[in-house]
């Protein structure tokens, strides 16, 4: 799988590298600013982009304007955004076009490595990785509304878990629990909040994402 | 070219119309008024109606001024010094107030401007109008209205001429056209006249202009005084958040990192615990710095300015908050920081102490002014002063000349507005 990379501090970009490059990723191009970062998007045609939002010449989310014109060329290109805070805003922006492909994480998740290269796989693959900063906040700020408020604790912890964008297999095995349990319980979710059910997981994770971030 | 003079000519027609109606009706009112109330002053009754009026006449004044610019480009600085806040309630302050406009010089300039303004300042502007209006009235005469009034037994006089037959009215259209066309150059001249008479009396005297300036040292003596005060404690909480927080936890690690080392080959699993360990720690060193660094200043202010930022920051809140932004540009970074750190600290309150189920941040620019509303429809009664928030951020803004108004009647809504003197780039 080919990676382009965007990573302007020298530490991070090399053990970002090397981390990718351990786990079999090809690395097409590291660069380090956001001219690169464009250049590299159009001719190299990756799998996926791992991107930092803050990169030079303007230090401001240029990484982030890069990812987001470069899904407006290529819809659907996966791209994974790493930042050293997350913001709902740019959430939002990123999931705005529904295309999924669609990362968002706090650098610090690069310390669990099997945990980011699995989110890597996923947003290669068409899916969501959501950082759970993100995904709590958007729950707690809804928590007292209906219907949110009529799930039971479990339902809650697995549409967290689910928001993120994790599969139903990897929300089993982090809670320790049979599939067929956590395929009740995302029926259950579905019910409750009133959405359509899917079996296609990401259509699944952005109906999800859409439903906690309405009503602002 | 030619149509461009008669329109000025007839702009200016109109402007004179409207200044004399002004001048007679707004400056001879208010005189009056501002007089009888002095002279009710004795009688206890002025000490209440005066400041009022007297803020009315400032208001109008302030309304001409604003005219002159539009108008003519004429510039009258403004002589009234800053208004002090607050102040006392009931009669004391009543009586304060009233003390300190009558001490004030500029409201006596201002009153004398008012007699200026009904006498001569109508008398020239009246030119403007009447050279539209009498070579018409000329017209209507010479095309046969003329006949009608001589034969009612009015001798009808125009100008100089008599008009007492055709030939006469015809001669009275002669003279307005040639009065029409001396409008053509002379009209925009008696605006002018107008205003730049006004302006030796509106505007503040060298005298005034002093003073303004020692209370504007003051001013900035004070706020620098805030600045340097608060950048001081900021940097001390800094330290004491970095020594407790992010430092404390770099040295646990270390500590752990020690530790593991000695126990790898000895003990792998309790090792293996205390790499787990390590890990937290350094993960939650990094969330407190996050959050110091959001204290500092927050990343989406620097990556994306002022609006972004605002709306990012409502997005964190529990409160739903309806963001309205309307900038053109990006301010100063130290304006944008203010302004952000002001909008934080009123949203935190809005959502802490006036339990509020709905806010409203409204943030544009116009006229050299960065506005900032916030509104929300909590529980109301807030105050600037006794070591509220409010006082803080009023501080905050002091050092960018910028103000901050608070309406907030018991029950609410609050409306917090912020205004800071400043340009977009």
């Amino acid at each position: 799988m080919r990676v382009v990379l965007a990573e302007d501090l020298f530490l991070l970009r090399d053990g970002l590298v090397r981390m990718l490059e351990a786990f079999d990723f090809e690395i097409a191009a590291a660069v380090e600013t956001g001219p690169e970062l464009s250049k590299a998007l159009a001719e190299l045609d990756p799998d996926v982009a791992v991107v930092d939002v803050r990169l030079p010449p303007s230090h401001t989310d240029e990484g982030l304007q890069c990812a987001l014109a470069a899904r407006r060329a290529r819809p659907g290109l996966p791209v994974l955004v790493l930042s050293q805070h997350v913001e709902q805003l740019y959430a939002r922006e990123l999931l705005a076009d529904g295309n999924g492909g669609v990362g968002y994480l706090l650098k610090d998740r690069v310390f669990d490595a099997e945990q980011f290269i699995d989110a890597v796989r996923r947003v290669a693959a068409g899916g969501t990785a959501m950082d759970p900063t993100v995904i709590q906040q958007l729950l707690s700020r809804r928590a007292a509304d209906q219907p949110l408020g009529a799930l039971t604790p479990r339902e809650r912890e697995v549409l967290e878990l689910m928001a993120q964008g994790r599969s139903n297999a990897a929300i089993a095995s982090q809670l320790v629990v049979t599939e067929r349990a956590i395929a009740k319980h995302t029926s259950n979710i579905f019910a409750k909040l009133g959405l359509p059910v899917s079996d296609d997981d990401n259509r699944r994770v952005l109906a999800v994402l859409a439903y906690l971030d309405q009503g602002r | 070219m030619k149509t461009s003079r008669v329109r000025e000519a007839l702009l200016s027609g109109a402007r004179g119309l409207y200044l004399a109606v002004a001048t007679l009706a707004g400056s001879i009112t208010l005189f009056v008024l501002s007089v009888v109330s002095i002279v009710l002053i004795p009688l206890g009754i002025g000490v209440f109606t005066t400041p009022v009026v007297l803020q009315m006449v400032r208001s109008y004044a302030n309304a001409r001024r604003s005219q002159a610019e539009a108008w003519t480009g004429i510039r009258i600085p403004s002589p009234y010094g800053r208004r002090p806040g607050g102040g006392q309630g009931g009669v004391v302050g009543q009586v304060a107030r009233c003390t300190r406009l009558l001490k004030d010089a500029a409201t006596w300039r201002d009153l004398q401007w008012l007699l200026v303004d009904m006498t001569a300042g109508f008398i020239v502007v009246i030119f403007a109008p009447a050279l539209v209006l009498y070579p018409v009235y000329g017209w209507v005469l010479a095309l046969g209205v003329w006949e009608p009034i001589y034969h009612a037994g009015g001798g009808e006089w125009y100008g100089f001429i008599h008009v007492d037959s055709q030939t006469a009215a015809n001669g009275a259209a002669v003279l307005g056209t040639a009065l029409g066309v001396l409008a053509l150059f002379l009209n925009p001249s008696f605006v002018r006249g107008h205003f730049l008479l006004a302006r030796t009396l509106l505007a503040p005297t060298a005298a005034m202009r002093e003073r303004q300036l020692a209370q504007r040292v003051d001013r900035l003596e004070e706020t620098r005084h805030d600045a340097v005060d608060s950048s001081a404690a900021e940097l001390r909480r800094i330290e004491r958040d970095l020594h407790d927080g992010a430092q404390a936890r770099l040295v646990a690690m270390g500590m752990d990192l020690g530790t593991i080392e000695a126990l790898v080959e000895k003990d792998p699993a309790k090792a293996k615990q205390m790499i787990a360990k390590a890990r937290q720690n350094s993960g939650e060193a990094l969330t407190e710095l996050r959050d110091l660094v959001r204290g500092i200043h927050p990343p989406v202010l620097a990556e994306r300015g002022l609006g972004d930022a605002v709306k990012a920051l409502a997005l964190r809140l529990p409160v739903p908050t309806d963001v309205d932004v309307e900038l053109a540009g990006r301010a100063g970074e130290p304006v944008e920081a203010a302004a952000y750190f002001a909008v934080s600290e009123t949203l935190t309150n809005a959502v802490k102490y006036a339990n509020a189920e709905r806010i409203w941040v409204d943030v544009h620019h116009a006229e050299g002014m960065l506005r900032i509303a916030v509104t929300d429809n909590g529980r109301g009664g807030a105050v600037i002063g006794a070591g509220s928030g409010l006082s803080g951020i009023e501080r905050r803004l002091g050092t960018f000349d910028g103000v901050l108004a608070v309406s907030s009647p018991v029950g609410g809504p609050t409306m917090v507005t912020m205004e800071i003197p400043c340009e977009l780039s």
